[in-house]
């Protein structure tokens, strides 16, 4: 198969997006104080409780909610991550939930009424030894049977797609092939919480930043509301969307989960003709590189050994990922490195997220994402809203329940989360 | 980068080793567990913001296991010390250790 893109040459596409970036206005959503009870209280100011709040709100007809964030909008993972969005998993749950989300992020900046350069580039996963062709082809095939755009490419058509990708056959990890989904893609991250932040206070939401919730009131083990670094907040019910932090949130709450929190890092180059119009990752090598609107390369790394909520990691992990990247894109061998940093993934044993009831009544979470949940940032916030307002879970994410790793009916997502993303 | 004590061959480079999670958690006799307690010995390590006792091997050093404390939000290493002994206390939160320290344990 043959794809050609745009017909402006790369460059001009990137003149044409950068001059394209709207203004923001003074300010998305109202600043207030916390006030003394809610109906519902969302835990985690990060893209998935913004949108649970949302869809709160718009699906399910609640307006008395309050967002909780620690720190400030969208200052998690959410702003951190390398943006790639695509819904070719492996298994039919998974698969059933990403797409969900690939749908809706189709119409999202209309929903929102909010520009958030959501770009459907197309997303290419290489393929790099005989095993890994394998595993590729099963996804692609099993994507094919979910009804999600997946396309099977040669090394001869990926270079056609990425001229500037390597696939002489003499290297360490040559391209042996690919699967592509041509409707993944990119969004601009911090956009997206500001949308789905300004659309939710339209509809009533208070956003609470700088305000940590440090306990819960719980009563019969029923939760009543949460104890904060401003006070306690009485709440009908609460849902807990607090990414690499849900571990210590569980057990304030009384409760265990299989979650482990690890520093994961990317990075970019300065600003640059735009050379790459693609999204290319490749889990056997740890690359995942895409340009941003400006120009940017963002590259995503592998996750750093170890638990930590530092927000750090070991520089010996971006020395590997851009050795790799280097093979793959001999062109990047002249680009700087001019920023790094961490985020604090939550990472669960099947590399597949939780959601759903918990242990304590009117207590939910929405957790386990790990290295590739921005992606299902409007999906996870739907069926959330859905499993919150209704107090059982959307069809979409019964599967996910916490109870899985009793019964033993894992989702096991490693092969198609990769190491990353 | 860390720098981790190995019992048997000193401060060598993080590169050097595998990680292996919480420390300490024993085989229980799955005969005599109820599912959810298998669940949790198969599935819950304990994940704290602070200090740590967990599994590290040195795979390129001398392929062996140990035990180490290690701090999940300053990345401080504690002492380190080798299974079936006594686990050394945990290293006083507020004391900002020197992390030679450790490879002295
Ligand atoms: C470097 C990196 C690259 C990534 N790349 C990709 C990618 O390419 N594609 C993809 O799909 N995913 C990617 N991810 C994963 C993705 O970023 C996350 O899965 C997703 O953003 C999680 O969103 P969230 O809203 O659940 O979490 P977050 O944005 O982390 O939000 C959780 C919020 O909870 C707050 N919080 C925690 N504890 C408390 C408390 N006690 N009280 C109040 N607030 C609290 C935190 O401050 C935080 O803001 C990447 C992640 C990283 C770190
Ligand atoms: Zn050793």
């Amino acid at each position: 198969m043959t794809h050609t893109k745009d017909t402006l040459s790369p460059g001009a596409i990137g003149r044409r997006r950068a001059a394209t970036l709207p203004e923001q206005p003074p300010q998305l959503w109202k600043s207030v104080k916390p006030k003394k009870a809610y109906d519902v209280v969302i835990v985690g100011g990060g893209g998935h409780g913004l949108a649970t709040a949302y869809y709160l709100a718009k699906n399910h007809g609640l307006s008395n909610i309050a967002v909780i964030e620690k720190g400030w909008l969208a200052g998690g993972n959410t702003a951190r991550n390398t943006t790639i969005i695509r819904s070719n998993y492996l298994w039919d749950e998974s698969g059933a939930i990403y797409e969900h989300s690939l749908k809706l992020w189709e119409t999202l900046e209309e929903d929102l009424g909010y520009e958030m350069f959501f770009s459907q580039r197309g997303v290419l996963t290489l393929a790099h030894s005989v095993s890994d062709l394998r595993s590729k082809r099963r996804n692609f095939y099993a994507n094919a049977l979910n009804g999600i755009d997946s396309e099977w490419l040669t090394p001869e058509e990926v270079k056609k797609l990425v001229p500037i990708i390597n696939i002489s056959p003499d290297v360490r990890y040559p391209v042996l092939g690919a699967t592509y989904q041509p409707r993944g893609g990119i969004a601009k991250h911090d956009w997206v919480a500001w949308g789905y932040a300004k659309a939710a206070s339209d509809l009533g939401v208070d956003i609470i930043q700088g305000t940590e919730v440090t306990g819960f009131d719980i009563r019969n083990n029923k939760v009543e509301g949460v104890h904060t670094s401003q006070g306690s907040i009485a709440a009908g019910k609460v849902g807990l969307v607090a990414a690499g932090h849900s571990s210590i949130l569980a057990n304030l709450a009384g409760f265990s989960i299989p979650i482990q929190s690890r520093p994961l890092q990317a990075l970019v180059s300065p600003l640059l003709e735009q050379v790459l119009d693609t999204v290319v990752m490749s889990g056997a090598v740890h690359v995942y590189v895409s340009q941003a609107h400006k120009g940017e390369l963002v590259m995503g790394a592998g996750t750093d050994a170890f638990n930590s909520y530092a927000q750090r990691g070991g520089f010996h992990v971006i020395e590997h990922q851009l050795a790799s990247a280097l093979e793959l894109f001999p062109i990047f061998s002249r680009a700087q490195v001019l920023r790094t940093w961490g985020g604090i993934v939550d990472i669960a044993p099947d590399a597949s997220p939780i959601i759903g009831l918990t242990p304590v009544e009117n207590l939910f979470i929405n957790t386990g994402w790990g290295t590739g949940g921005f992606k299902a940032t409007p999906g996870s916030g739907w069926v959330m809203a859905h499993t919150i307002a209704n107090g059982t879970p959307h069809e979409l994410n019964k599967p996910f329940a916490l109870e899985r790793f009793v019964t033993g009916h894992l989702i096991d997502e490693h092969g198609a989360a990769g190491v990353a993303h | 980068m860390l720098n981790i004590p190995c019992p048997y061959c000193g401060l060598r480079n993080e590169t050097e080793f595998h990680y292996g999670a919480e420390a300490g958690v024993g085989y229980p006799d799955p005969n005599t567990l109820s599912d959810s307690e298998w669940a949790k010995y198969l599935h819950i390590r304990a994940n704290p913001k602070g200090w740590l006792p967990e599994r590290w091997v040195h795979f390129a050093g001398c392929g062996r296991w140990f035990n180490l404390w290690r701090n999940t939000v300053t990345h401080e290493i504690g002492p380190a010390y080798l299974p079936f002994t006594t686990q050394p206390k945990a290293p006083d939160p507020d004391s900002n250790r020197d992390r030679m320290e450790g490879a002295k344990a």
